[in-house]
């Protein structure tokens, strides 16, 4: 393709072509910090004209690659970064088999790891961000790759996709941090892209041991209540997406998972009462 | 008309995990995880590699109280899961 | 070379693995992944020393073969258990077919629905035997529903919403409208039973079936992996029955398949390398126009040639429907997506 940039997150290498510059100059300046690795990539990605004029004609880009959805609806240029981004999980979603794959964040401290799952708006991709600031490592906000032969989690620390009041929040939290650019107006509102604090991008190669299995819960009064292994193994495994392909490996590392971690269910009104809660079951 | 037989996976071809209050089966042949509560490993113990009647299962469990209605109906909804076969 | 060229060439030869660097394995991977190859091709790369991220790759590739053919498996044998009352041979097509009798066109290979053939008599026993055991209309349109029903060789597709898997039940293998009319009695007849109580074409209907299926279904997308199978199929055939080129000229002639069958025994020869008597060997300029069809990705697992692609289309629905059915069927195809983006009216218009 005319435009092209490969990078590398934690253990996976994407390489991502476009028919438009814009979308590419703005990828490399979102992920100048991480390793930009032209060897053979695991997953394409390619940005292209949903229709060969429109790439001149009221542009907009569809979102194809190794793996594709058919009806998935064309983003505008001026979203090619997003497109790019969303792209890049489809490909994961889809095509990811060296590691189970959990919908969920993880931060870590040394070489523990708390996994932290919950629906979409339960608060996990803030709540990740900010505990950067309190002392942990963030490993993923989006994608938590567990690895079955070792029930080890890898890091994947992509650029954490804020929203609305999200962006405002941790900005004002990390006031140095380095951002993608403010794309307003998309399908989910305001959209930006936080890069993950130094120290989890120079640990982005470095495995950590699952110790805690949280569900958090954001915007009620704190509370928490243990989660049976049972419970935990099913809301896991909707949460995944690749379980049930991944076989007896798949099936091997989530009971793992569950059985060997602490696991909790928590509200909280605010993320300075979670990381006091967390720090508790720690 | 000869009695209904059932008949689950060989030991081997069953892995168990408990998770607590209940047991999460994976089953080698079709690669499908199936969540059971007692007494399923046990019936599933019971009939590896062998075909079993109702009567033979009643026997082995000594169920003695005869709640053979719902023994079948779990029976049968572990053959509509694919778990055991029934011929 | 391009890469589908080099794909091919790959999967004929895999010690031509030395030769490629980053970019050619980059190219060859995404077309492989494009073409529904890519499990093959870690199958035929088995064991080779290749750079370490393409060996992960194509680990992975070899990890999703086994469980998609564990899976197909398992409906094939969970749509045994239900139709054993209904008393019809089942016999088991395309990738099924070759995982359950362990031909090397399965090695690798990824399989979709379940297809399954049965006499045109018993079809009305499956039909009520699949819905008892969980199976389910995909399309209540009663549209579609009457148009499979009149026109199609199949019944309308059924899903088993619990395990998410399709099953097409074939009664013959092309639809009544076709031009060729392959003899669907003599399928059956001839099928070979298999140890799990199924069955398979024998190996000439399964080639003829093979060939069809490559020209005769949709627009060629797909081809290349259509045509890998049946270069396997042709090797493993031969090889073990001398005569096998004599009844596949038969079987050909009887399902009125001969043209088809001849094309793609040459496009095999000519892009796999398969070994075929020398009167079957010599491409046509026609069949340089299918191999260009067939290979028209670039490295960056794009379909190319649009014009090439387009014309495959409209051949191919009329090489299924006269043109006046096909007419109609569009039209109604068109009112139907027309009606269906049209925004809905405003509550105060609708009053």
């Amino acid at each position: 393709m005319r435009h092209s940039f490969h990078v590398r997150v934690g253990p996976v290498s994407f390489r991502i072509g476009s028919a438009w510059p814009e979308p590419i100059r703005q990828l490399r300046a979102l992920y100048r910090d991480y390793p930009q690795d032209v060897g053979v990539p695991d997953f394409t990605v390619r940005l292209a004209p949903s229709r060969p004029w429109r790439r001149w004609v009221r542009p907009s880009v569809m979102i194809e690659g190794d793996y594709v959805i058919p009806d998935a609806a064309p983003l505008p240029v001026a979203h090619g970064l997003l497109a790019a981004e969303m792209g890049m999980n489809l490909q994961m979603a889809m095509g990811q088999r060296r590691f189970l794959l959990l919908h969920a964040a993880a931060v870590a401290r040394d070489d523990r790891a708390i996994v932290m799952t919950g629906e979409s708006g339960a608060g996990k991709s803030t709540l990740a961000a900010l505990l950067q600031a309190r002392g942990w490592r963030l490993m993923a906000d989006e994608f938590v790759l567990l690895e079955p032969s070792s029930g080890l989690i890898h890091p994947f620390p992509r650029p954490v996709s804020l929203k609305n009041g999200a962006i405002d929040v941790a900005a004002a939290a990390f006031p140095d941090a380095h951002w993608g650019p403010l794309m307003r107006d998309t399908p989910k509102g305001a959209i930006r892209h936080l890069v993950p604090m130094p120290d989890g991008l120079a640990a982005g190669e470095q495995p950590a041991r699952p110790v805690l299995l949280l569900f958090p819960r954001f915007g009620l009064a704190a509370e928490q209540r243990p989660v049976g292994a049972g419970e935990a193994f099913v809301r896991l495994t909707q949460a995944s997406t690749n379980y049930v392909i991944l076989g007896e490996r798949g099936f091997a590392a989530l009971t793992g998972l569950v059985r060997g971690v602490t696991r909790a269910a928590i509200d909280y009104p605010d993320v300075e009462t979670a990381a006091t809660m967390i720090e508790a079951l720690w | 008309m000869s009695a209904t037989r059932y008949r689950a996976p060989p030991a081997a071809d069953v892995v168990l995990a408990d998770l607590d209050e209940l047991v999460a089966v994976f089953h080698r042949a079709s690669g499908i995880t199936h969540l059971v509560a007692p007494p399923v490993p046990d019936l599933l113990a019971a009939m590896a590699a062998r075909w079993l009647t109702l009567d033979d299962l009643e026997r082995e469990f000594e169920l003695v109280d005869g709640d053979r209605d719902g023994l079948a109906a779990m029976l049968d909804e572990m053959a509509i899961a694919g778990l055991i076969e029934r011929a | 070379m391009t890469p589908a060229r080099t794909l091919a060439a790959l999967l004929v030869d895999p010690a031509g693995a030395q030769a490629l660097n980053d970019a050619d394995w980059t190219g060859v991977l995404a077309v492989a992944r494009a073409e529904q190859l890519i499990g093959t091709l870690a199958a035929r790369l088995d064991g080779l020393d290749v750079p370490t991220r393409v060996r992960a790759v194509l680990a992975d590739a070899s990890a999703t073969a086994l469980e998609g053919r564990r899976q197909a498996l398992w409906e094939a044998e969970m749509a045994r258990r239900a139709l054993r009352d209904a008393d019809a041979p089942v016999i088991l097509l395309k990738g099924t077919a070759f995982a359950a009798a362990g031909l090397d066109a399965g090695q690798g290979r990824s399989i979709g629905d379940l297809d399954i053939l049965v006499p045109h008599a018993s079809l009305a026993a499956v039909e009520e035997a699949l819905l008892a055991h969980g199976w389910m209309w995909v399309k209540p349109d009663p549209y579609d529903d009457a148009y499979y029903r009149q026109w199609m060789h199949e019944l309308p597709p059924l899903i088993h919403p619990e395990r998410d898997r399709m099953i097409d039940v074939h009664h013959t293998i092309l639809p009544p409208t076709a031009r060729i009319t392959p003899d669907a009695a003599k399928l059956i007849a001839r099928a070979v039973p298999l140890a799990n109580g199924l069955a398979m074409l024998s190996p000439p209907d399964m080639v003829v079936h093979a060939a069809i299926h490559l020209f005769g279904d949709g627009d060629l997308s797909g081809g290349l992996r259509n045509l890998w199978d049946i270069d396997r199929l042709l090797r493993e055939f031969s090889e073990n029955d001398g005569d096998f080129w004599i009844a596949l000229s038969a079987a050909a002639v009887e399902h009125e398949a001969a043209a088809v069958v001849a094309r793609a025994v040459r496009l095999s020869h000519d892009l796999f390398a398969t070994p075929v008597p020398d009167a079957w060997a010599k491409l046509s300029t026609v069949d340089h126009w299918y191999r260009r069809r067939l290979l028209a990705r670039d490295g960056w697992g794009r379909a190319t040639r649009p014009a090439t692609r387009l014309a495959f289309y409209v051949r191919s629905h009329w090489l299924r429907m006269p043109p006046a059915m096909l007419a109609r069927h569009l039209w109604i195809k068109w009112r139907k997506t027309a009606g269906d983006r049209e925004p809905p009216p405003p509550p105060a218009e609708r009053r």
